[in-house]
């Protein structure tokens, strides 16, 4: 595939975020463009995906994720998840979707009150995303590094969160925050935006532990109509 | 307009701002006429232990800093160390105890955001964190808060800056009580064609401040951290600094960012001592004098005054020298990044450090004054009364110490500190905490960079040369258990008031140790710092020189564990060692901690040792030779055999129950395990470095020294000890 046919991936930046780097690394190695986007910028580049990272933004003052929701990018973001375009967000990412409302609930303090850096165990399950083709049913070991990862949602919303298939993520076994249900990430309706807590984009090689995370980027490689030829050597370690 | 220049100077004063009579006399016979106010606290912050090495100076020109790799070496923000291809690392260790103790969080959060300052002030995005930190007795009122604290502080600011805290280490002591060591450690990679320094170029060039406000905090903390303490420290917490380690975010970015083009002539964190020791020590490197418009510096507080805004240590600030005609391209970067930016003065040719204040001068001092003219002191040293030597222990069953020694404070499972580091964000982290060494791969290259810490304040007590050197050995053995050959040393000098002969004495002969070890060992030491005066009302902590080593490896990522994993064969490496129990943690356990000397070094069966661990490791047509390699340290062979058992396999080893045998702390040994299949391959590797088989992995029980624990068991006793003595044993994640 030439390199103009690529499918183009934004991963933003807002200020504090720190996982944007990790995020553009794992979107090449699977065969995309990963395009860098300044979140003062007010249009998005012509991508196929928006990835939101993991990382502090705006120092989590105030509640994580509630001022990065107000960045100019973000109503950009808002209209092209509307259309129906892929968008994830990872840990700091998913806070900044919950905030914006584009996926539902909302992520309070870990249990514990204290930050947890650990692998867990996830189930995928729900219905089918842009992140998440063929690994339905699948069990995943990904690793979480976060504070507020307590996913919560009222006694109504949760009902019908559940009844919908909009539950993506479960974790299995040990809930490192106390998530209710166990909820690791969540879609929105639609099923095109999805946000979760784990680091999928942590665990795409062998030589840093892990390349359960491999699954959410070849889906993604899929569904935008990306390659995802360099995927077979990265699991064998190479 | 208020300059802060009308007070009186009165012996009080001087005495106040940490001056000697002897030293005052010196700076009226320097400056040839009274100082101002303004400048009586500048050379109160200038002439401090902290930034000017007074005490320590003369001996640490006995340290090698020289190398083949040696880019940049003491004296700069960090130390430089070419890695080959274009790479660089930098890095520093630091300390931040006074302000811990005072008020934990913010104490070691400013120490983590210190350390990062020096790192990327060179140009180098930084990769990895590491933590060394001394507590008090467990059983002391304050230690669980201090604990608390401090690793919450760490936590908060090294995860907010998306740099990894990858290795560390938490040691217990009664002499910690009242001065806990909080030391951080930070390496960055620098392309090495483009690393930067805190200097000034030629006079002309534009003096920019950049980063957060100037507030009112940590007015004179490196003078405060120059004093012992007493009663009331406490209210000595104005004088700590508060972090912002989102500014601090931002700064690193936009730094990195300026730093792609050329505009820069110098950059300096503005650390200790804040604008004055930043501009000072630029000016001293350039050999200029400086001028610094003070009303123009970014404020965050109404009415401060010149005396405020030079001592000031609030956080996350910088201070940038630009050739005239680039401001443009300053304000442009740092407006993207919304931060405070402004052109404070400029550099002058009459090698003057000059403030002035609305147009009124306030400060004029000879820069050469301010450094060169700084106190050196030679003070006496003394060696103590000799100490008891370890009396002969009566223990009819040593080995059944074990899970008692598994849930020693020193020895136990530090997951509960660690696991609030993020320590994999930056995705390059290949060995996590908990190993021998950390290993943090570069991108688009074959070279890793390992990390260790270690300090053994116990055994440097008991004989600081010998306690020191061994230290050295030990990090560097760290290393090579993944294959990584050391690049570089930090130190971090944590002792007492340096006025009493016996600290003296305890410093000179430690510099001495550490010299000897890393010449004989080949590693540098590049950079560092002193923390003297650690002392609460009169007892001084034990002599404890933090050190963190840097090693390097190149190559496919090494697969080499610490962990035993089925059917493999065990043995140990090394001398048969004497089974030396003065300075170990089970004589501490008899009560025996201040007795006897500690194990000696010998560098060549050390080098003879690590080079062989290297060839093992490394991974050769068929893999490496082996698949787990750990290193003998406290608790000798029985506690690296059930560290090694931690992953749940445990395994049958032929160990005599003697307590020597079982806990000696003889250097150069380490345990290794292999494939039986690959013996052969082993011994040839081996060149000559005995070993001896130990027996064989396998099953769910470690049996050694006949008799047999359960991995489960003592992984429980290893895992809970810590998190219940903090939480009451309700450890949740």
């Amino acid at each position: 595939m030439s390199a103009a046919l690529r499918s183009r991936v934004a991963v933003l930046t807002f200020p504090g975020s720190n996982c944007d780097a990790d995020l553009r690394h794992a979107v090449a190695l699977f065969g995309m463009e990963p395009v860098a986007v300044w979140h003062k910028e007010s249009t998005l580049p012509n991508v196929d995906a928006v990835l939101l990272p993991g990382g502090f933004s705006y120092g989590d003052y105030l509640r994580c994720g509630a001022i990065a929701r107000f960045s100019p990018i973000m109503a950009e973001v808002v209209r092209f998840a509307g259309r129906g375009a892929p968008v994830l967000g990872i840990c700091n990412g998913f806070q900044i979707l919950t905030e914006c409302g584009l996926v539902p609930g909302v992520l309070l303090r870990n249990k514990a009150l204290r930050f947890t850096c650990r692998d867990v165990n996830l189930r995928v399950q729900g219905q089918t995303t842009p992140f998440t083709r063929g690994l339905g049913g699948a069990a995943l070991r990904l690793p979480v590094a976060h504070a507020e990862g307590n996913w919560f949602a009222d006694a109504e919303s949760l009902a019908r969160i559940e009844g919908e298939g909009q539950v993506i993520f479960r974790y299995e076994g040990e809930n490192p925050n106390g998530a209710i249900h166990d909820i690791a990430g969540v879609s929105n309706a639609a099923g095109n935006v999805v946000g979760l807590m784990p680091h999928p984009e942590r665990y795409v090689e062998a030589a840093l532990g892990g390349t359960d995370g491999c699954g959410v980027f070849r889906s993604l490689a899929a569904a935008i109509g990306g390659s995802a030829h360099t995927a077979a050597t990265l699991e064998a370690g190479a | 307009m208020k300059t802060g220049n009308d007070s009186p100077i009165t012996p009080e004063v001087v005495a106040q701002h940490g001056l000697s009579p002897d030293e005052y006399q010196r700076l009226l016979d320097v400056l040839g006429r009274l100082p101002t106010f303004v400048e009586l606290g500048v050379f109160s912050v200038m002439w401090s232990e902290h930034c000017s090495y007074k005490s320590s100076r003369i001996h640490l020109g006995r340290l090698p800093t020289k190398g083949p790799r040696v880019l940049i070496g003491p004296g700069e923000n960090a130390g430089v160390v070419d890695l080959g291809d274009g790479y660089a690392a930098c890095f520093k260790m630091e300390s931040h105890n006074h302000p811990s103790y005072i008020e934990p969080y913010q104490g070691a959060a400013t120490g983590v955001g210190g350390i990062l300052r020096d790192v990327f002030t060179m140009g180098a995005r930084p990769v990895a964190l590491m933590d060394s930190l001394r507590f008090g007795r467990p059983e002391h009122p304050k230690t669980r808060a201090l604990v608390r604290g401090v690793v919450a502080g760490i936590a908060g600011y090294g995860n907010c800056m998306g740099i990894p805290t990858v290795a560390g280490e938490t040691r217990f002591d009664r002499s910690y009580d009242g001065n806990c060591l909080v030391n951080a450690f930070c390496c960055g990679v620098v392309p090495s064609d483009r690393i930067f320094l805190g200097t000034t170029g030629s006079p002309g060039n534009k003096v920019f401040y950049v980063g957060a406000g100037t507030g009112r905090d940590g007015i004179h903390g490196a003078t405060m951290a120059s004093t012992e303490f007493g009663e009331g420290s406490e209210e000595k917490r104005p004088t700590v600094q508060v972090g912002d380690p989102f500014q601090e975010k931002l700064l690193l970015e936009a730094c990195l960012e300026l730093m792609q083009g050329d505009a820069i002539v110098g950059i300096q964190d503005m650390g200790a001592a804040g604008l004055t020791s930043s501009s000072v020590e630029m000016a001293g490197r350039g050999g200029r004098g400086l001028l610094l418009r003070l009303d123009q510096v970014p404020m965050r507080e109404t009415g401060m005054v010149p005396y405020e805004l030079l001592l000031s240590e609030s956080q996350e600030r910088m201070l940038i020298v630009i050739e005239p005609g680039r401001e443009s391209e300053v304000f442009a970067v740092f407006q993207k990044w919304d931060l405070s930016v402004a052109e404070i003065g400029e550099v002058t040719d009459d090698g003057v450090w000059r403030c002035t204040w609305h147009g009124e001068e306030v400060a004029a001092i000879p820069v050469a004054v301010l450094t060169d003219a700084a106190p050196k002191y030679d003070r006496p040293q003394q060696a103590p009364a000799p100490l008891p030597a370890l009396p002969a222990i009566v223990d009819a069953d040593p080995a059944a110490r074990l899970p008692t020694l598994l849930a020693d404070p020193d020895i136990s499972d530090k997951q509960w500190i660690w696991r609030q580091y993020d320590h994999q964000v930056g995705t390059d982290t290949v060995i996590r905490p908990g190993a021998d060494a950390a290993m943090v791969r570069i991108k688009g290259t074959a070279k890793h960079l390992a990390f260790v810490t270690d300090s053994n304040g116990r055994q440097v007590y008991l004989d600081p040369f010998v306690g020191t050197a061994g230290q050295v050995a030990e990090c560097a053995r760290n290393l090579a258990c993944v294959g990584a050959t050391p690049i570089g040393l930090s130190d971090c000098m944590n002792f007492g008031n340096p006025q009493k002969p016996e600290i003296m004495w305890q410093f000179s002969r430690s510099v001495d140790g550490m010299a000897e070890a890393c010449r004989a060992l080949d590693v540098p030491v590049i950079s560092g710092n002193v923390s003297l005066y650690n002392e609460t009302d009169g007892v001084a902590i034990l002599p404890t020189p933090g050190l963190a080593m840097v090693g390097l490896y190149e190559g496919a990522t090494p697969t080499v564990s610490a962990q035993f994993t089925e059917g493999l064969e065990v043995a140990l490496l090394g001398q048969p060692g004497r089974g030396w129990l003065a300075g170990s943690v089970y004589a501490r356990h008899f009560g025996f901690d201040r007795h006897g000397a500690p194990p000696p070094v010998d560098y060549a069966t050390e080098r003879a040792l690590h080079d062989a661990l290297r060839r093992l490791i490394a991974p050769g047509a068929a893999g490496a030779a082996i698949a787990v390699a750990h290193d003998l340290s406290e608790g000798g062979l029985l506690l690296a055999l059930a560290e090694c058992c931690m992953g749940g396999v445990g395994g049958a080893f032929d160990v005599a129950n003697d307590a020597g045998a079982l806990y000696g702390e003889d250097h150069g040994r380490a345990l290794i395990a292999y494939a039986p299949q690959d013996r052969e391959r082993v011994h040839a590797l081996l060149e000559g470095v005995p070993s001896r088989v130990l027996g064989q992995t396998g099953g769910d029980a470690l049996v050694v020294a006949g008799r047999s624990f359960a991995v489960t068991e003592l992984r429980a006793v290893w895992e809970r000890a810590f998190p219940a003595w903090l939480d009451g044993g309700t450890e949740s994640p």
